[in-house]
């Protein structure tokens, strides 16, 4: 009488409707109809693939520092404007000031995480929404661009230029770039911090509900000021690999940035209220962004605001479909 | 057992909320290897007591000593540290993490920083199975149902912290009978191996079948404490609603009209989390009085009638056949009219006037877009105004500045204008004074004489036998008797139903 035994209590359907794994599976099949369709229709070449990952390797960085934040039930709109910032700080570090490449670097990946936890001190301890706290982030990182320079500044650093050429061969003629590379790793480390560290499971918990991650006596304010840092890292480390990218800084590089952030990490099947998603969802997200990106441009008749229709509509029914797992979710209890 | 130390004395412990005493000068103490009940009404200070010990409320004054040490306990995690954990009534645990991640939370088995899933699954299925519970645990924890979810939360408090004071706040209200006594069988094997155990209920039954000690609160004070062999219910049940049996009034007599026909009728009707099934007949020129402590569910049969909250089982009759009561305009429709208990947060509008607060529910009932002419609003406004002797007698004076008791028949005012068949009073003389109390209780029989069906629900078990034809007596949430008022009938006789739960 004492043995309580319970399964549970859903159908073969259900149960796979309501599987985390779900949206991640379906952005998948999504990327990987939408490839084969490209391919057909465009005949796409060896490199298209590994091109997706080049030409938004930063978009990565900055979906997987999204990823963090909104696991946790937040939102970092200041993004984008790290983005912008870090590419001009490094380049009015290396340029102007004559600091060492490395040392910039390092500088500019710091500033981003300090600027990152302030905004999480601002968010927890003063109790400001996300939203509004890293808005003030928006505006201020973007200002602090234009007051190092109101022009592009373009880096003519050899190393820059080297590292930015240099193709990691994949064989046959395909290759990956560096910031493709970083992209990658940053990724891999952003999965092994979530799945197997004490930190990335409180971040789920946190944004499974904060309230019972403080009761259950985890440390939910170093979580939650890390979790920002972590997004203003990677925003910074976004900027260093648009630099590559670009090769200059601009004090306008990145403006909305942190929205294409954001869907793709929605796209990527987080759900926007916490403690369900997935980085690989969100590395497949930038994908699925990146293919649109292709796909509309070789076909050449369309302008390019169709990139922005479409991403509305993926948007659009993605999030309709959390609502459908959600609805699921919240039956039961 | 009473020679050993405890392993928790609270003494003096005070707290303060903006200008409400949550507890003054409370003393508890624990001891290892007991149970031990933490009784009291809702807002006697339960919840504020463990908050306390928990963490979550730094005390204004008082001392916490545990093991006969002087401590200062700071938060949840600095109390788990100590060896205290709680389990809450709502589960306080992530539904989106598998039932073996929640158990060991912060505590996970970690090789270089990497968690190790593998033995900690391992360790998980082993304590899950320990006490008596057959689960995934790889599966998510929103996935099981709640009785679950509330036993994985125990394992969660028990095993990780190693703890020596475990908290059980109300674990019980959501649980069936079986899975109640898997609670149990888990408590009863804690204590064998020395926990000292503190368990909210409600449930009186339940107190008796498991606890050895009690210790009962009232209005943020300590009462007294007691082995639970020591006390029997009816005592209980005394001491938690704080009347002295010996001095009270003489009851009033009844005049009983004739009591018409049945206004309203439910068969079965209840809600899961609010009310069991109860039959109940509501006939015209009758006063049903619901007696019961707090949180046994008076308001929340009263709410079922009105269409507050829906009904998922039984059925409402009234005159012209069966009514699915959907919401509050279809009870208003059917001449349901409802004084709310929380008469500021729900009822009366303070920033508007006497007057627009007086004709809210009857501009509502037409319908916002068919305007009440202004002549025929004074004409009732004024009428009522002067019926129930509202003072000041100005229409146009703020609800807000009016006295408690002159507030409330703004509110019968307001519902009466639209000439209800059955009127629901909830607490409709709390908080204010005898003299205005007295005048409400009388206008009430007045109505009732006048064929109104009315159902009252007060705390105040004198007056509601005072008012009363029928007494409904609600306890843990089920109605359990129906008393016939009469000479026989009496405050000792309620409480008896209540401590006996009907049985007697």
């Amino acid at each position: 009488m004492t043995t309580l035994s319970a399964s549970p209590a859903v159908s073969a359907a259900g149960r796979l409707l309501r599987d985390r794994r779900l949206p991640v599976v379906v952005t998948l099949a999504l990327f990987l109809v939408m490839y084969a369709w490209g391919g057909y229709r465009y005949s796409f070449d060896a490199q298209v693939a590994p091109n997706l990952l080049v030409n938004n390797c930063y978009l990565v960085v900055a979906a997987v520092g999204a990823t963090f934040v909104i696991l946790t039930g937040g939102i970092d709109l200041s993004i984008g404007s790290v983005i912008g910032f870090s590419g001009m700080l490094l380049a009015q570090l290396v340029v102007v000031e004559h600091v060492p490449l490395a040392v910039a670097s390092l500088i500019v990946l710091f500033v981003g995480t300090l600027g990152g936890a302030l905004m999480g001190c601002m968010i927890h301890f003063y109790k400001v929404q996300p939203f509004i706290a890293t808005l003030t982030g928006l505006f201020l990182f973007r200002g602090l661009s234009l007051v190092l320079s109101k022009q592009a500044i373009s880096i003519n650093e050899p190393t820059v230029s080297n590292l930015a050429q240099y193709h990691i061969p994949l064989g046959g003629d395909v290759f990956l770039s560096v910031g493709a590379a970083v992209a990658l790793l940053t990724v891999l480390v952003a999965v092994v911090v979530l799945h197997f560290s004490r930190f990335g499971r409180r971040v789920y918990a946190v944004g499974g509900s904060e309230q019972s991650a403080l009761l259950m006596g985890l440390p939910v304010a170093r979580t939650k000021i890390t979790v920002y840092a972590v997004s203003g890292f990677c925003s910074a480390l976004a900027g260093l690999v648009f630099v590559l990218y670009i090769q200059s800084g601009d004090p306008l590089h990145g403006v909305g940035m942190e929205l294409d952030a954001i869907a793709a990490v929605v796209i990527g099947g987080t759900l926007l209220t916490g403690g369900t998603g997935y980085v690989l969802g969100s590395l497949l997200g930038v994908l699925v962004l990146g293919l649109i990106k292709t796909i509309i441009s070789d076909e050449g008749t369309l302008s390019s605001w169709w990139i922005k229709i479409f991403t509305g509509v993926l948007l659009l029914l993605f999030i309709l479909l959390q609502r459908v797992i959600g609805a699921r979710g919240s039956a039961r209890s | 057992m009473a020679e050993t130390q405890p392993v928790l004395r609270m003494t003096g412990i005070s707290k303060e909320f903006t200008a409400v005493r949550a507890l003054s000068e409370v003393d508890f103490r624990l001891y290892p290897g007991e149970i031990h009940a933490l009784l009291g009404e809702n807002g006697a200070g339960k919840s504020t007591l463990i908050k306390v010990l928990t963490g979550v409320y730094d005390l204004d004054a008082g001392a916490v000593e545990l093991n006969g040490e002087q401590v200062r306990i700071t938060s949840p995690h600095h109390a788990q540290q100590l060896g205290i954990s709680t389990v809450y009534q709502e589960v306080n645990l992530c539904p989106n993490l598998t039932v073996a991640e929640n158990i060991f939370l912060g505590r996970e088995q970690t090789a270089g920083g990497l968690i190790k899933w593998r033995s900690t699954r391992t360790a998980a299925r082993r304590l899950v199975a320990k006490f008596g519970l057959d689960l995934d645990v790889s599966a998510p924890l929103g996935e099981y149902p709640l009785a679950i979810q509330q036993l994985v939360a125990i394992v969660r408090a028990v095993e990780g912290s190693s703890a020596r004071v475990l908290i059980l706040d109300e674990p019980t209200s959501s649980l069936d009978r079986d899975e109640v006594q898997v609670l149990f069988s888990v408590m009863r094997r804690l204590k064998e191996e020395g926990v000292a155990i503190v368990f909210v209920s409600h449930f009186l039954d339940q107190i008796y079948e498991i606890c050895d000690r009690m210790t009962i609160l009232r209005n943020g004070r300590l009462v007294g404490e007691h082995l639970v062999s020591e006390l029997d219910r009816v005592g209980l049940v005394r001491a938690m609603i704080g009347k002295e049996l010996g001095g009270l009034e003489e009851l009033a007599e009844h005049d009983r009209p004739p009591i018409g026909d049945p206004v309203l009728r439910a068969e079965g009707l209840g809600r899961k989390g609010g009310i069991a099934p109860f039959d109940l007949d509501l006939r015209s020129g009758e006063v049903v009085g619901l007696a019961g402590l707090l949180g046994s569910g008076r308001t929340e049969l009263a709410r079922l009638l009105f269409g507050a909250d829906t009904a998922d089982s039984g059925r409402v009759e009234m005159p012209g056949g069966p009514v699915a009561l959907r919401g509050p305009h279809v009870a208003i429709g059917r001449g349901i009219a409802f004084c709310s208990e929380n008469r500021r947060a729900e009822g009366l509008i303070p920033e508007l006037t006497v007057r627009e607060n007086i004709i809210l529910a009857m501009q509502a009932a037409r319908g916002w877009t068919r305007r009440l002419p202004r002549e025929k609003v004074d004409e009732l406004v004024a009428r009522y105004i002067r019926v129930l002797d509202i003072r000041p007698g100005d229409p146009e004076a703020k609800a807000g500045a009016l006295s408690g008791g002159n507030q409330q028949k703004v509110l019968l005012a307001r519902w009466l204008i639209t000439e209800p068949k059955l009127l629901i009073l909830d607490e409709p003389t709390r908080g204010i004074d005898v003299g205005a109390k007295a005048e409400i209780q009388k206008l009430v029989a007045g109505l009732a004489a006048e064929g109104l069906s009315v159902l009252y629900i007060s705390a105040e078990l004198e007056e509601v036998l005072r008012l009363s034809h029928t007494i409904g007596v609600l306890r843990d949430r089920t109605l359990v008797a129906r008393l016939d008022n009469g000479p026989d009938v009496t405050e000792e006789r309620i409480m008896e139903t209540i401590a006996s739960g009907g049985h007697a």
